[in-house]
């Protein structure tokens, strides 16, 4: 902190009202709701509801569907992750590497940051569908019959797709920035020790950025777990019936469209869980492998 | 030879990110049977003028009662709104943990980092029934400030705080400046750049958002560009030949201040990007 | 214009670190007094309690006569220079010497005729619209210097201003201090860690060595009667030798040497014996003590040579005319050994 601050009867407390009654109004007041909802049967009808203890958790982790979803989710996370992450490594790798036109290429690079995901998702589905998607006309050449909306499996390919997409440009401007970061001295240095220009990559460059690439990983499995709702609901066009969605959006069916408030908070607060988890494991993580800053 | 190999993957790069966004952009200028019978297009259809003249203007469309430029208005309503109430939030609220000696400076710390951990998609049925309470369904701020109740804001801002030399809240308070006049004759001003970058990023996320928009707005004049994919959606299931044309078109407008605010400040972007994600 | 006291002064933290101890201080009117030690000696937190940008934990300042411990840094009718100048980025040069007088409610053609009065003086005119960050290093020093005359306080305060600058315009904007401090006649008070700044700039210098003061003086005195082995050994370069010793008589005895001394009383029994490096000689036919030389500073004029005598190692300034073999017999100037006391190492006056 500083080493002169202000001290003041109310000033500091004037200064903060604004941010705390919009966090306690927006923030913690649902956050509670949704925790102690999660514990109650809400009647169908609205005529009040009942205490169930935590059955509204068992019936959730014991559901085959929720389980399904959840293999879903976690499968959608980790291929997501995996591209977007790959991908972005891969073209930041590159316009570090050149000199002409890198600004050119980078601008064109990180636009699509700045699509919507539902945006995106329409887009995606433009591609892929059955009578104007050259993805779909393509996939047909050798005999694959595409069917976005209608095949599970198909349709999960295109919501990744569209989803790595979305998400490499994020994960392109923060490589790149940390491959801008390293010092050129060491670079040099690397340079003058190391011929191969792979060997390099893998015994300098990649352990210098392992920070930036290990908060990245949780970003973006915190992006394909929420972020991607709106993807996920222009992919399967809202009609979730036999197609890929992932957890949130699960939360969203249950609760706007099943009307079943129990078992849509008990969700919450189970997605609240996973959340907590990775940014504590985040903050843990990080503290002990950033190499420099 | 390396170097050609180089700007190939970048090019392929190139073509892949930004290839989707051109053919949304010229098949959104030809005419629906077109598309129809061809499929997406990579050419000048010569429809433009019309296709969104009628989107823009005309009601109907998709949802009957709203037009394309009056979504537009909404989008920027949220994107600015959303912008500048996390700015004078955050900046105040950093402000207030920074610059002064309290004791519940830490707890409120502390209130405030949590909520990094809980994005509103998990929180969105409580929160729609707390609006509804609140009486704040089809409203501009019930729209508006509930997105604004995150940390990401406030620690940017603390975090450049934080880096502000001390002696120069020092000299100030040696030349008199008490606690307001620190913050708008020195502060606000210091912190100008700051204020660009996180502006931008914050305005492409308000703009962007879908969720929150399509369960606190039911009535179609709230409607954002963003929330009206949604209807393109619903009006599709069903049609024979949908208006591609005009999905199109509306995809392309709800995308393209966003990206255009994006590439003009782009030095803005990528340093609030950069420093200001958690 | 006025004077300054610090009676009893103490700062500590966190309960039981005690960065400043009951530091007594009388300064005069006009007078230009230099705070110097190593870092973490507690110059600067004196400095800055006198600022009221610390507490202080006990004693009392007072400016004018006036006991300040309570009053806002803004009344205490002084004016700071910062180490890293702490100049507002965003405001131009004018503005940023203008900013102290307008907070207060000076008339408008009085702060312009302020300014303008000293920006005439620092030389500084063609800059008035510039940005701190279109000036160079020593500009920004004066900008810093301007905004502390244009206020006319009743004291400056300086923490450190010239370590930021390269060594030639070090000196030079060191002169300049001097001379303006001079013509003004306003109550300086001057934190440095540079002794030779604090040799040059101070009517009375102030060594701190952990919180405590170990000498107050003119820089003659303190250079010519180090009150300590710490003062000896912080005060002047190349620093004093200092050389445990066992004294018998008119005998002082060190390692498997000894040099005899006549004309003077010398304390007997063990002590630290300090001699400048320029009051070694080489001796004449054979006499005084063996030094050995171990390698050679040439400065141009002089020469800095380093070795040992018995295995204490010693500095010698001598004249670069001559050739030096490895060995060499040193002698001292009897009036010119310091004696400290081998427990405390305070100065022992015979």
């Amino acid at each position: 902190m500083k080493r002169v601050q202000f001290s003041h009867p109310y000033l500091p407390y004037l200064f903060l009202l604004p941010q705390m009654a919009v966090i306690f109004i927006f923030f913690y007041w649902p956050s509670a709701q949704a925790i102690q909802s999660s514990f109650y049967l809400e009647d169908p009808f609205g005529f009040g509801s009942t205490f169930v203890g935590i059955n509204n958790y068992t019936d959730i982790l014991s559901s085959s569907e929720y389980m399904r979803i959840a293999w879903f989710t976690v499968w959608f996370t980790v291929l997501v992750t995996f591209f977007s992450l790959s991908i972005g490594l891969l073209l930041a790798v590159k316009a570090d590497a050149i000199l002409k036109g890198a600004s050119a290429y980078k601008t064109l690079l990180i636009s699509v940051y700045a699509v919507a995901p539902p945006v995106a998702g329409l887009i995606g589905v433009m591609f892929f569908d059955q009578h104007i998607g050259p993805f779909v006309k393509f996939a047909a050449l050798f005999g694959w019959d595409m069917r976005i909306g209608i095949n599970y499996y198909d349709t999960a390919i295109a919501m990744i797709t569209i989803a790595v997409w979305k998400q490499i440009p994020y994960n392109f401007i923060f490589f790149l920035s940390g491959l801008q970061g390293i010092p050129v001295s060491v670079r040099e240095a690397s340079a003058i020790d190391c011929r191969s220009g792979l060997r390099r990559f893998w015994t300098i460059t990649l352990p210098l950025l392992s920070p930036t690439a290990f908060f990245l990983l949780i970003i973006n499995m915190t992006y394909a777990l929420f972020d991607t709702f709106g993807i996920v609901d222009t992919t399967v066009k809202d009609k979730a019936a036999n197609n890929p969605i992932t957890l949130v959006y699960k939360v969203y069916m249950d609760g706007f469209r099943g009307n079943d408030l129990g078992g849509s908070s008990a969700q919450s607060v189970i997605l609240m869980i996973v959340v907590f988890v990775l940014t504590i494991f985040q903050f843990r993580f990080l503290e002990r492998r950033v190499h420099y800053n | 030879m390396k170097k050609y190999i180089d700007h190939l993957i970048l090019i392929i790069g190139v073509v892949f990110m930004m290839g989707p966004v051109v053919v949304a952009f010229m098949t959104s200028t030809h005419d629906a049977a077109e598309i129809h019978m061809q499929g997406l297009m990579t050419t000048w259809g010569g429809h433009f003028a019309e296709t969104y003249d009628e989107v823009l203007f005309e009601k109907g469309g998709f949802t009957g009662q709203v037009t394309g430029l009056a979504m537009l208005k909404n989008s920027f309503i949220l994107g600015i709104g959303f912008a500048v109430g996390k700015i004078v939030l955050s900046m105040l609220a950093a402000y207030g943990i920074v610059y002064f000696r309290f004791r519940m400076g830490v707890v409120f710390f502390w209130m405030i980092f949590t909520t990094l951990l809980l994005p509103l998609e998990v929180r969105i049925l409580p929160s729609y029934m707390v609006m509804s309470k609140l009486h704040l369904i089809d409203t501009y701020s019930g729209l508006i400030v509930p997105l604004l109740a995150s940390a990401t804001g406030t620690f940017y801002f603390r975090q450049f705080f934080k880096s502000v030399p001390d002696e120069l809240l020092e000299a100030a308070r040696i030349d008199g400046a008490g606690p307001f006049k620190f913050f708008i004759d020195i502060l606000v001003p210091l912190s100008r750049n700051m204020v660009a970058a996180i502006f931008v990023i914050m305005f492409v996320y308000g703009w962007n958002q879908y969720l929150w928009p399509m369960l606190m707005t039911t009535d179609e004049s709230f409607f954002t560009l963003v929330r009206g994919i949604k209807q393109i959606l619903l009006v599709w299931v069903g049609s024979q030949i949908p208006d591609y044309n005009q999905a199109f078109a509306l995809a392309v407008l709800a995308m393209l201040p966003p990206i255009l605010v994006v590439i003009i400040f782009q030095s803005w972007f990528i340093k609030g990007l950069t420093e200001s994600d958690k | 214009m006025a004077n300054i006291q610090i009676a009893n002064v103490s700062k500590t933290y966190a309960g039981d670190i005690h960065a400043v101890k009951s530091v007594n201080i009388d300064i005069a009117d006009g007078e230009f007094i230099v705070l110097v030690g190593p870092s973490g000696c507690g110059k600067s937190t004196l400095l800055r309690m006198i600022a009221g940008l610390e507490t202080i934990t006990s004693g009392t300042a007072s400016i004018g006569g006036k006991i300040v411990n309570k009053v806002e840094p803004a009344e205490r009718d002084i004016a700071m220079v910062f180490q890293n100048y702490a100049l507002y980025p965003h405001m131009s040069v004018y503005a940023n010497m203008a900013y102290g007088l307008k907070n207060r409610g000076t008339p408008k053609a009085e702060i312009d005729a302020r300014v303008k009065e000293a920006v005439r003086m620092l030389e500084l005119e063609p800059y008035l619209d510039r940005k701190p960050r279109a000036l160079s290093g020593g500009q920004r020093q004066r900008v810093a210097m301007g905004r502390a005359i244009v206020r006319k306080p009743a004291a400056f305060l300086f923490d450190e201003p010239l370590s930021n600058l390269d060594a030639k315009l070090r000196v030079s904007m060191r002169g300049e201090i001097k001379q303006l401090q001079k013509r003004l006649g306003t109550t300086s008070l001057y934190v440095t860690h540079d002794q030779l700044e604090a040799m040059t700039l101070a009517d009375r210098l102030v060594v701190l060595n952990r919180g405590e003061v170990e000498q107050i003086g003119t820089p003659l005195d303190v250079y010519h009667n180090p009150a300590s082995t710490f003062v000896a050994g912080f005060i002047g370069s190349p620093a004093m030798n200092l050389v445990n010793v066992e004294i018998t008589g008119q005998t002082i005895a060190f390692g498997d040497q000894t040099i005899s001394v006549e004309n003077r009383t010398l304390p007997q029994g063990k002590s630290t014996l300090g001699i400048r490096p320029e009051d070694l000689r080489l001796a004449q036919d054979g006499s005084g003590f063996a030094f050995h030389v171990d390698y050679i500073e040439e400065l141009g004029a002089q020469r800095l040579v380093h070795g040992h005598a018995s295995g204490t190692p010693l500095t010698v300034t001598l004249s670069s005319e001559v050739a030096l073999p490895e060995d060499i017999r040193l002698s001292v100037l009897a009036e010119k050994l310091h004696f400290f006391s081998a427990e405390t190492g305070k100065r022992i006056t015979a």
